[in-house]
């Protein structure tokens, strides 16, 4: 029991990790440019960019997950029937295309929700990183000849990544524990593996098993992000 | 031909008017000393010189080119504002060196950057030492050599303004110019700064200093300016300037800075 139990937690802790480094590796770019947005001096794009932020942090991940998965299925079930009720448009072909290809996989549907939630919130992170080194720093590069592109990527940007590691610690490690909403879509991960057991066999055992997954990956990140932390120690930013 | 000719300069913030008119000349190798009370200009009149801020009106020329002209119909391109900067350097109060950069990074990574923009590559190796060794020989200038691998956190105040200084004067500005570059330091620290200064004046360096430090304008400078509400209420030599001020508000002044 022990081995079949263990075999089939591994598996669900893949689907598991594959969702974290997925979410990661998109949003943690993704979360740049929406910052950008969110800081742009273009009012409306700024504000919109602001409020699509508010709008992501301020409702349920899970809501997310389950409009991502099935919102598109029925809006293109809705397109279809309009099609073939006669109406004819480019923008409902559209829809009903795009509708075609997202349902497909729950996994990528997970994946969609995840990193949009995780964008806005690492761009919020970003946004205050960004925001809080001194002006004079920006002032002493452009009196010392340089260009506003030399300023940021020689001057602020390791300043901002020194200051950004602690919270983007915390997000990390609550994205951890946050893959475990993907089983609302079915995304067979390893809480709902772990759970499976409970549901036929009664045991109570295999969820404990799977929070020593969740413990010793969070264990592992924590000493990384302990280490990148300890990387920059040496300078105190001004 | 003076090295810097500042005529009728204008600059205002929404409904305050900070600078309303101010002109002035300063000839190569001399030191001018810029006093006045506190929201008088002073700041404000080196950021305009050195494009921090934009003057809404008047003409800034260093050493026979025109940096700033309100009158010109044409901008100035990205290149030649970086060109025009490269003719003046500023020492900030609050120093802004770079943190994560040690004391030598902190000199040469301007050097670099400009260098490699300018294009002129001798061989990327060669052009990095001889950087190198430039920021060496000024830092020896302000007498930070044991320092060079130490980063701004560990260095006293006093220490990270000479490394400022250093890194300014690195870029051979025409023009130097201090904005209180002592009015963050303890006063034994001060001294240090104040040397350093000194030492630049002697070796010719053409300077502009902020500065509440009045024994310093009185004897460091060739000539002192005095701002009140954003004129120039009075200008000078130090002799006539602190011996027998003309004005009643210069006098005014300095009899407040002196108690
Ligand atoms: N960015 C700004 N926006 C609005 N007002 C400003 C700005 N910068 C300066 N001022 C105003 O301009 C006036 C002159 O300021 P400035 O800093 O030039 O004075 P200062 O002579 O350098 O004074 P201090 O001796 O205190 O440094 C002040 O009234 C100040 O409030
Ligand atoms: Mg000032």
């Amino acid at each position: 029991m022990f081995w079949s139990v263990t075999q089939s937690l591994l598996e669900g802790f893949g689907k598991t990790a594959e969702l974290f480094a997925l979410t990661l590796l998109f949003a943690i770019p993704l979360g740049l440019v929406v910052s950008f947005g969110s800081m742009s001096r273009f009012g409306p794009l700024k504000w919109l960019v602001r409020s699509f932020v508010w709008v992501i942090r301020g409702t349920p991940l899970m809501l997310q997950l389950i409009i991502v998965f099935y919102g598109p299925g029925l809006l293109g079930t809705g397109a279809q029937n309009l099609l073939s009720g006669g109406y004819d448009g480019r923008f409902l072909q559209l829809v009903e295309w795009v509708a075609s290809w997202t349902v497909h996989s729950r996994m990528v549907a997970a994946l969609v929700a995840f990193v949009i939630n995780y964008a806005c919130y690492f761009s919020e992170i970003y946004r205050g990183g960004i925001e809080s080194i001194p002006v004079g720093q920006y002032e002493a590069c452009q009196v010392l000849g340089m260009t506003k592109t030399q300023a940021f990527f020689r001057v602020v940007l390791l300043q901002v990544v020194k200051r950004i590691v602690p919270p983007m610690g915390n997000e990390i490690i609550t994205l951890v524990k946050d893959t475990s909403l993907a089983r609302t879509i079915a995304v067979y991960e390893i809480l709902w593996n772990a759970q499976k057991f409970t549901k036929t066999n009664g045991l109570l055992w295999p969820l404990l098993y799977s929070g020593l997954f969740y413990l010793v990956f969070t264990g592992v990140l924590t000493v990384l992000l302990r280490r990148i932390e300890k990387r920059m120690d040496y300078f105190k930013s001004v | 031909m003076s090295i810097l000719e500042v005529t009728n300069l204008e600059k205002s913030f929404g409904k305050t008017r900070v600078l309303k008119g101010v002109s002035f000349t300063l000839e190569a190798g001399e030191v001018l000393s810029v006093i006045g009370s506190s929201g008088s200009g002073k700041t404000t009149l080196l950021r305009c010189i050195n494009a921090l801020e934009t003057a809404d009106g008047g003409r800034i020329t260093v050493d026979g080119s025109v940096i700033f002209d309100s009158e010109r119909t044409q901008k100035f391109s990205k290149a030649e504002q970086r060109r025009n900067q490269r003719k003046v350097g500023l020492v900030f109060q609050q120093f802004n060196l770079f943190p994560q950069y040690n004391v030598l990074q902190n000199v040469t990574l301007p050097m670099l950057l400009q260098a490699r923009s300018r294009r002129d590559d001798s061989g990327r190796r060669a052009l990095t030492a001889q950087i190198e060794a430039t920021a060496r020989g000024y830092l020896e200038r302000v007498n930070l050599s044991d320092k060079l691998e130490s980063y701004p956190c560990e260095l006293s105040g006093g220490q990270q303004q000479r490394v400022a200084i250093a890194r300014a004067l690195a870029l051979e500005p025409k023009i130097l110019f201090f904005d209180e570059p002592t009015s963050a330091l303890d006063p034994e620290l001060t001294v240090e700064v104040l040397k350093v200064i000194r030492g630049l004046k002697n070796a010719g360096r053409t300077m502009v200093v902020v500065t509440h430090e009045m024994e310093f304008a009185r004897n460091v400078s060739d000539k002192v300016i005095f701002m009140a509400d954003g004129v120039i209420e009075e200008e000078g030599t130090p002799e006539q300037l602190f011996g027998a001020p003309k004005s009643e508000k210069t006098a005014a002044f300095l009899t407040r800075s002196y108690d």
